[in-house]
Formats: C-alpha cells, sequence, structure tokens
C-alpha cells in the first residue's frame, strides 16, 4: 500500500459528515447516561427515602425529595427506639461485622501471603498441583460444606459466636488470598531471591526483609477483597450465628422482615445504606484496588 | 535436626493452610458425599442407604421448581449482563469523557451485599408505593407492576436485581480486555478501511472469546450460588414460586431437618459448579504453560 493511497482512505474515514459524528457522539452519551442513572437510581431511592418521614412516603412516589432532612430513621436504625425487647437496631451488629471482618481479613491475608510465597519462590515438584488444589476451594458452592461446619463449630464449642465466624471467614478466605499473592509473586524476579540466599539469608528474612515490602499493592488488594466479602456474606453469618452474635447483614435482613408493625420504609432504608456503607467507602476511595481484585480473581496472565 | 528443619520450612509454612483445606473443603464435601447416602434425618446417620435421597430429591415438587428457576434466572441473568456488560465496555471504549465516574457507577453495586441490593430493590419493586406509584403519578392510571407478588412473574425480579448488581462486573472484564489489544490491530485495520462497527464485530468480539468464557464462568456460578439476593427479596415467594437449589439445600437443612436430603441437594449443587469450573482450571492452567 502506498503512501498516498493510506493518506486518502484515512481522509475518507475522517470525511464523514461532520453531522453524523457528532449525532453518533450524543446516541453514545445519551446510552451510557442512561445506564448510569439506572445504576443510581436505587441508590437514590434509598437516600430520599431514608430521610423521609411515613406520610411523605405514603403522599410522594419513589423520586419526590424529602420536604426537608429528616434523621429519625437514620437514629432508629442505628440506635433503636429503646423500649427493650424487640427493639432491634444495628449499632451491635455493626460491631459484631467489626470484630469478626478485623481478625478473619488479618489472619487469611497473612496465611495466602505465606502460601503464595512458598508456591512461587520455593517451588517443589507437584506445587502447581498444590495451588490448583487450593484455587478449587475459591470455587465451590458453600452449602456443600454448610452441615460439616455446623458440626464442627459444635463441636468446638464456637458455635453462634464472633469466634467461629471468624475461623470460618479465615480458613475458606485461604484460596482467595493465595491466588492473589501466588500471582503477584510470580511476577516478581527470582534473581531477587538467589541473590539473598546467596547473601545468607533464610526463609522468614527473604520475606520480611525483601517481599514483603514491595507487597503493598497486592496487599491493598487482598484485604479490600476480604473486607468486602466477609462483611457482606450473609450465608455463613444466618446458618453459624443468630440473636446477639449475628453480623449485621443478617440482622439488616432480620430487621426488614420483621412484620411486628406497620412497614417503615424509612427506617428499612436507612438501616441498609449503614450496612452498605462501609464497603461503599472502602470503594469510593480505593475503586482501583478493588477492581483489580474482582479482575485479578477472573483474568490472570 | 536443625539442617532438617531449615530445608523444610517452606514445606512446613505450607502445611497448615495445605491442611486446613483438605479438611475443611475437601474432607466436608466427602463427608456431605458420604451422607447424602444415609438416611439422615434430624442428626447424620452413618449407615449407608443407597441412593434414596438422590431418588427422593428428583421427586420433590420443591426441588424442581428451584431447578427450573435456576435455569430461567441462570439463562436470563447471563444474557441479560453479558449484553449490558459488553456494550458499556465498547461504549466506554470510545474516548469518552468522564469515563472514571461512568465506570465507578456502573460497578459500584458489587461492593454492596446482596442484602442490601435485595432490601432497595424490594423496596423499589412493592406493588403499592413503589415504580407501580411512580408511573401512576406520572399519568399512567392504570399502570400495574406486581410482579413481586405475582407468583408468574416474581423470579424476574430477581433477574432484575441481579443484573443491576452483577453487569458492571462484566463490563470492568471486557473493558480490561479491550484495553489490553493492541491499539495497531484497530489503526490497521481502519486503514484498510473498515468500519467503527466492522472492526468491534468482526475482529475485537471474536478476540474477547476468553473474556466471554470467564464472564459465563463466573456468572454461572454466582447463579448456581444465588441464595441472599432470594432471602432478601422474596424469600422463596409469593409461595414457593422463587426457590432455588442453594434456598432449598439449606430450608431442607436447618429448618425441616432433613439431613440427608439436603446433603443431596448440596451435591447436586456442587456437581453443578464442578461441571462449569474444572474445565475453566483446566484451560487456564494449560494457557498459563504455554506463556
Amino acid at each position: 500500500m502506498s503512501a498516498n493511497t493510506t493518506i486518502a482512505s484515512y481522509k475518507q474515514l475522517e470525511g464523514r459528515s461532520k453531522i453524523t459524528n457528532l449525532l453518533l457522539r450524543w446516541f453514545l452519551y445519551f446510552i451510557l447516561i442512561l445506564f448510569a442513572s439506572y445504576f443510581i437510581f436505587p441508590l437514590y431511592v434509598m437516600l430520599v427515602t431514608a430521610f423521609k418521614t411515613m406520610p411523605e412516603i405514603r403522599q410522594g412516589n419513589l423520586l419526590t425529595l424529602p420536604n426537608q432532612l429528616n434523621f429519625e430513621s437514620w437514629i432508629v436504625a442505628w440506635g433503636g427506639r429503646g423500649y427493650g425487647a424487640g427493639d432491634t437496631y444495628l449499632r451491635p451488629y455493626f460491631w459484631n461485622s467489626i470484630k469478626m471482618v478485623v481478625p478473619a481479613v488479618f489472619f487469611s491475608t497473612f496465611i495466602g501471603a505465606m502460601t503464595g510465597y512458598v508456591l512461587t519462590k520455593w517451588r517443589f515438584k507437584g506445587d502447581r498441583w498444590v495451588f490448583l488444589f487450593l484455587l478449587f476451594g475459591c470455587f465451590i458452592p458453600y452449602q456443600a460444606i454448610l452441615l460439616p461446619m455446623a458440626r464442627t463449630l459444635a463441636v468446638l464449642g464456637i458455635s453462634n459466636s464472633i469466634l467461629g465466624l471468624v475461623v470460618v471467614h479465615s480458613v475458606y478466605g485461604i484460596p482467595f488470598t493465595t491466588l492473589f499473592f501466588r500471582n503477584y509473586y510470580v511476577s516478581i524476579p527470582d534473581e531477587l531471591i538467589k541473590a539473598a540466599r546467596i547473601d545468607g539469608a533464610g526463609f522468614f528474612k527473604i520475606f520480611f526483609k525483601i517481599l514483603l515490602p514491595i507487597s503493598a499493592p497486592i496487599i491493598v488488594v487482598t484485604v479490600i477483597w476480604q473486607f468486602t466479602q466477609i462483611w457482606n456474606d450473609f450465608l455463613f453469618g444466618a446458618t453459624f450465628s443468630f440473636g446477639k452474635a449475628a453480623p449485621i447483614q443478617v440482622a439488616l435482613n432480620n430487621m426488614v422482615l420483621s412484620s411486628t408493625s406497620v412497614k417503615e420504609y424509612n427506617v428499612d432504608m436507612a438501616s441498609a445504606i449503614i450496612a452498605g456503607v462501609p464497603t461503599l467507602i472502602v470503594y469510593v476511595l480505593a475503586g482501583k484496588y478493588f477492581i483489580k481484585g474482582l479482575t485479578s480473581g477472573a483474568v490472570k496472565g | 535436626m536443625f539442617k532438617w528443619l531449615d530445608k523444610n520450612l517452606p514445606k512446613i509454612v505450607l502445611a497448615p493452610s495445605l491442611g486446613l483445606i483438605s479438611w475443611f473443603v475437601y474432607g466436608f464435601i466427602l463427608w456431605t458425599f458420604y451422607i447424602s447416602f444415609t438416611n439422615s434425618k434430624i442428626l447424620p446417620k452413618y449407615e449407608l442407604w443407597g441412593v434414596g435421597q438422590y431418588v427422593k430429591l428428583w421427586k420433590t415438587h420443591k426441588w424442581l421448581i428451584a431447578v427450573d428457576n435456576l435455569l430461567i434466572f441462570t439463562v436470563l441473568f447471563l444474557v441479560i449482563c453479558i449484553v449490558i456488560g459488553v456494550i458499556l465496555a465498547i461504549f466506554l471504549d470510545q474516548k469518552i469523557r468522564a469515563e472514571g465516574v461512568l465506570r465507578t457507577i456502573y460497578l459500584y453495586p458489587m461492593a454492596l451485599s446482596f442484602i442490601v441490593t435485595g432490601t432497595a430493590w424490594k423496596w423499589i419493586l412493592n406493588p403499592t408505593l413503589g415504580i407501580q406509584k411512580l408511573f401512576i403519578d406520572m399519568g399512567f392510571e392504570n399502570f400495574t407492576f406486581d410482579w413481586l407478588v405475582n407468583r408468574e412473574m416474581a423470579i424476574y425480579t430477581i433477574v432484575i436485581a441481579g443484573v443491576w448488581q452483577s453487569s458492571g462486573f462484566v463490563m470492568a472484564l471486557f473493558l480490561a480486555g479491550l484495553r489490553s489489544i493492541e491499539d495497531e490491530i484497530v489503526k490497521a485495520a481502519k486503514i484498510d478501511g473498515a468500519g467503527l462497527f466492522t472492526v468491534y464485530w468482526k475482529i475485537l468480539i471474536p478476540m474477547m472469546r476468553p473474556v466471554f468464557f470467564t464472564s459465563f464462568v463466573i456468572l454461572v456460578h454466582i447463579s448456581i450460588k444465588s441464595y441472599d439476593l432470594i432471602v432478601a427479596l422474596t424469600q422463596g415467594g409469593p409461595g414457593i414460586s422463587t426457590t432455588m437449589p442453594a434456598l432449598f439445600m439449606t430450608q431442607t437443612a436447618f429448618h425441616k431437618s432433613q439431613v440427608g436430603l439436603s446433603a443431596a441437594s448440596a451435591m447436586m449443587m456442587f456437581m453443578a459448579v464442578a461441571a462449569v469450573i474444572i474445565p475453566y482450571l483446566y484451560s487456564e492452567l494449560r494457557r498459563e504453560n504455554v506463556s
């Protein structure tokens, strides 16, 4: 192809009438904004509903704005009405979730980092199979382990406790955390480790002095992933805990389903937002790492 | 002794995670598998009973409805998520202003729990004050939208909420895929006179085959495991019209105390997931071997 024709066909492309191009562009933005409104819609509805009073909710519709910001439903959702029995509110369960998430994220991340380190930097015959063996744990439907897990927790005497949930989440987090760290450490040149070994550094020294300092990005990805997964979990929480030891998602579900009195949609929505806010904040602040976790679990190499 | 320790340190460090996963994943699955061949009711019994639970399972009306619902949900969830995800990814890839903001909006539902999502959609879809009232207020006086309480239609409300939650994820996968393709390929095709539509339809989308495959696997996997969303949105109702296998399993185990039957249903779910995941892991591993 000569230079001339190249320019000619470029011209041809650019030559499509300006109006068509502009219309296409408008169409593009129109569709993108349409979808954006579809995704924003429930969040908007939740927010305006949470700030309305019940009479306002009955008068208006999903989209109408509250007459004034009414914080009553937020206070009730968080701290209850103070009449004792039957008064469910989120505050204690929010702390339950924190007490569950922090140690579970720590243990699963630490174990995953060590496992990923061994599987990439201290390779042995069959290490690939070990990785596959662990990786499969990411995908099992947890229904297949619920029954024996319930019995195990009972035998250990930690059923219906935060400690039990910490154990469950730590264990079932290992396949994911191993995946993240293994894929990250695989890209770090082995020469770095070999040089350190020649200098006489041992197994732990290499990990803590060489690998850990450069692991910040993958630690962030892993911590965010585990935090989101564990905070949002419902199946384990609902199966292995009830009453006072329940995590926040279980409490939220119980609050919304309890049909003791008139349905208070504003309190429901305030509760849902409270239960969703921690992960949303993490997502807004560190979205890049969140997406990395999502996609690196799926697309590798 | 010291030397032995030093030499085997990596394996000793690996042992806890290997042990935990062997016990809590593989051991537990084997236990469930074994129990599915016994006549366990409230408590597990260890005498073998044969395939009775599986026969019973496939004669249980509720299980058949659950499987039916799973098929409907999976097909719709899969197709709609992929269509929306691909469209959004391609559109976002056109040097869009404020791409970052739009991407953040499309993906934020993934950061929420299915319980939060379900609670929100339950309110939006409720037939008295929700969408229905919105349209009536807008002037469509005879508008009715009662899917949430309609036996025939309730399953589709789960599709609506599920798609809302997960299509942004497919968008992110495809956008990452599109961005990883060399600009040169697109430029070359354009120079050869191919329009933008042809470039996508004939070149880029076929190149995305691995991404389609990945999305397929992840979405099928999400749909087989669907539990929270149904609990929050319909609790399997009205009646049992939106039951799905995961819900069936937990209800049979913990409310009806039919441990054997629920173990059989759990094994059916496990086999369905394994049928999708094992080929996927195998192909991923092969790809890694090649590269």
